[in-house]
């Protein structure tokens, strides 16, 4: 579990550095010949500013906090953890502003513990990404918690690495 | 703090040589129709203190030629099974007596038996089906204990083998047998897009597979209506949660409840007239009852915590649950006319999905520990765990009608298969649909 959350950490910051580079392909290393400025200034004009979470094109910009839509769990708990609430806000910030965009949170579990309760922790954890995106403007009528409890794992081994990546909320947009 | 764990583990490396020997057979099923699958039969561990029996191999006397030639081992099996009786291996048997007449009691006394059973199968008068006819004696006094004729139906000789199984059972611990019951369960097979969940009826040894509903969307927790001819289920084949029920005979089927949010858990009232159920339409996972009859509602808890896995007591005094109201999973229990719910299982992580035994004093429960879950018999009065199972994800208990075996749901590998533990713990089999994961097994309260 920790390790999933130092990967999404370094992603995060990954993420946030890549953004202040002109080019998505910047290699970190001292290059002998500088880059030719012309074509990339054209690029970072046309490409959306991944950080500005009301453009829709940022659902599919690899670059942008929206185009995550998986939030983990630990185990037999609901608490949307730091290092997802980034991903929760852009989501309540593009919600609230538009008014037409329809989510839906499907809580899922890992296979520990019964079905029926796990149905239960499913839809508790889609509930925690909900309160925490209507506190953040999106609207009530604009989200619907579902739960599969344990019956869609991404993942089928019996171990920490796979009920970890089990243990989530997917946010499924219906509409934009 | 409520954590210490008293609990007592059975072992289960106790089994001598003679008794594993004796008893590991395999018996390979004809696949129904329905059902294309291979069905296993393992005994894992024996009982060393059980009754001595001897099931002599039934003389065929019927006009047709015997479509299955293991009455005997069908018979044995059964009563293996429940942890009380240790059958003869008839490899074993230095003669096969048909009548009362060519039994030698003494014979059997030096096999060290104490029970003989001896029987034939014949047409009846009318052509149709086949008569068991068959004879219970003490070994020790030479009394007569049972001699009993069953008539069943062309086809059901398996059932009809049952049947005797129940018989003996009833006879020797004065407590009706549950062999001649049907259960119900649900399998996995496929994967990706061509997924596809069953719920399944079989008999109790897990023969005789037939597949009641399909669908390539989840389905969980089947439930039988008292008189054994209804299921309820949950299915997600419209997205959500949803309860159905269906009758296992004619297939024709009505949505109980649709709602938003979770539909799940339904459990009949022993009467048959009211359904537990489990429905977030507040947002929040509470307990229902329904009112077949009418469909009238009544929420029963009101908490924030997830109360679920609804189950009735076999008297109908209370509604057993699971609530993590306190923190973490435990059972509760609570009138069906309302009240404040009580805490039942006073003893560790993780304890659900009850089962209540009929004589309503012991519930069986998946009681976790760290990622280990087993299947444990909670005793409400002495407030003590009996843990009957090695883990590792067992889940899913039923309690036999009769109380003397517990149906779950464990793991091999990546694959769910079904067992089946005598309720002291002494004896486990396995039920393997060679196909798929098999799961959420649920013991019909009928003969069938």
């Amino acid at each position: 579990m920790k390790k999933v959350w130092q990967l999404t950490l370094a992603m995060i910051i990954a993420l946030a550095l890549t953004a202040c580079q002109t080019t998505p392909e910047v290699v970190p290393e001292p290059t002998p010949e500088p880059a030719p400025e012309p074509p990339t200034e054209v690029v970072t004009q046309a490409a959306p500013d991944p950080h500005d979470y009301t453009d829709s094109r940022n659902l599919d910009n690899p670059e942008s906090m929206l185009s995550k839509r998986i939030i983990y769990f630990d185990f037999d708990k609901s608490t949307v953890l730091p290092e997802f609430r980034g991903i929760v806000s852009a989501h309540a910030a593009y919600a609230a502003s538009h008014s037409s965009a329809r989510v839906t949170l499907e809580g899922h579990a890992d296979e520990r513990g019964t079905r029926e309760y796990n149905l239960g922790l499913g839809e508790r954890r889609g509930n925690a990404v909900m309160a925490l995106m209507s506190a953040q403007g999106a609207m009530g009528s604009q989200m619907v918690v579902g739960s599969y409890g344990e019956e869609r794992p991404t993942c089928r081994v019996s171990d920490e690495y796979c009920w970890s990546q089990n243990r989530r909320v997917e946010i499924v947009y219906t509409a934009q | 703090m409520f954590f210490s764990v008293k609990s007592t583990f059975i072992l289960f490396t106790t089994v001598t040589d003679k008794v594993k020997k004796l008893f590991i057979f395999l018996i390979v099923l004809m696949a129904s129709e329905a059902v294309h699958a291979q069905l296993q039969i393992e005994i894992i561990s024996g009982n060393p203190s059980a009754l001595p029996i001897a099931i002599v191999p039934f003389q065929w006397e019927d006009a047709t030629p015997p479509p299955i030639n293991s009455m005997d081992e069908i018979i044995s099996g059964d009563l293996y099974r429940s942890g009380l009786f240790d059958p003869m291996d008839t490899a074993d048997m230095m003669e096969r007596p048909v009548d009362e007449e060519s039994i030698r009691f003494g014979t059997w006394r030096l096999l060290k038996v104490d029970y003989l059973l001896i029987g034939s199968v014949r047409t009846p008068a009318d052509g149709q089906g086949h008569e068991l006819i068959y004879q219970l004696f003490d070994v020790h006094t030479r009394e007569r204990l049972l001699s009993q004729i069953t008539t069943v139906g062309p086809g059901d000789l398996r059932y009809g083998a049952h049947r005797v199984a129940d018989a003996i059972y009833q006879t020797l611990t004065g407590v009706p047998g549950a062999f001649a019951t049907r259960i119900a369960y649900i399998t996995a097979t496929g994967f990706g897009a061509d997924l596809r969940y069953e719920l399944v009826v079989s008999d109790a040894d897990g023969f005789g597979p037939q597949s009641v509903v399909g669908s390539p969307e989840p389905l969980l927790s089947p439930a039988w209506s008292p008189d054994g001819k209804k299921l309820a289920y949950v299915s997600f084949e419209k997205g959500n949660s949803a309860i159905y029920l269906q009758d296992v005979a004619t297939g024709s089927r009505e949505l109980i409840s649709g709602g938003k949010g979770i539909n799940g858990a339904p459990s009949f009232s022993p009467d048959g007239r009211k359904m537990a159920m489990t429905l977030s339409r507040t947002g929040n996972p509470e307990i229902y009852i329904r009112e077949m009859a009418t469909g009238r509602l009544t929420q029963l808890t009101q908490h924030w915590a997830i109360d679920t896995e609804p189950v009735w007591a076999p008297d109908g005094k209370y509604i057993y649950f699971t609530s993590d109201r306190g923190g973490k999973p435990q059972i509760y229990r609570v009138a069906p006319t309302g009240g404040k719910p009580e805490r039942v299982t006073l003893e560790g992580d993780y304890n659900a999905r009850a089962s209540i035994a009929p004589d309503g004093r012991r519930i069986a429960v998946a009681h976790g520990r760290g990622n280990e879950y087993r299947i444990a018999i909670w005793d409400i009065e002495t407030e003590r765990f009996t843990i009957l199972t090695p883990g590792v994800l067992d889940e899913s208990p039923s309690f036999a009608p009769n109380g003397s075996m517990v149906l779950y749901a464990t793991r091999e590998g990546t694959r769910g298969v079904l067992s089946a533990v005598s309720a002291d713990g002494s004896v486990r089999q396995r039920l393997i649909l060679s196909e798929g994961d098999v799961r959420e097994p649920a013991w019909s309260l009928v003969i069938r």
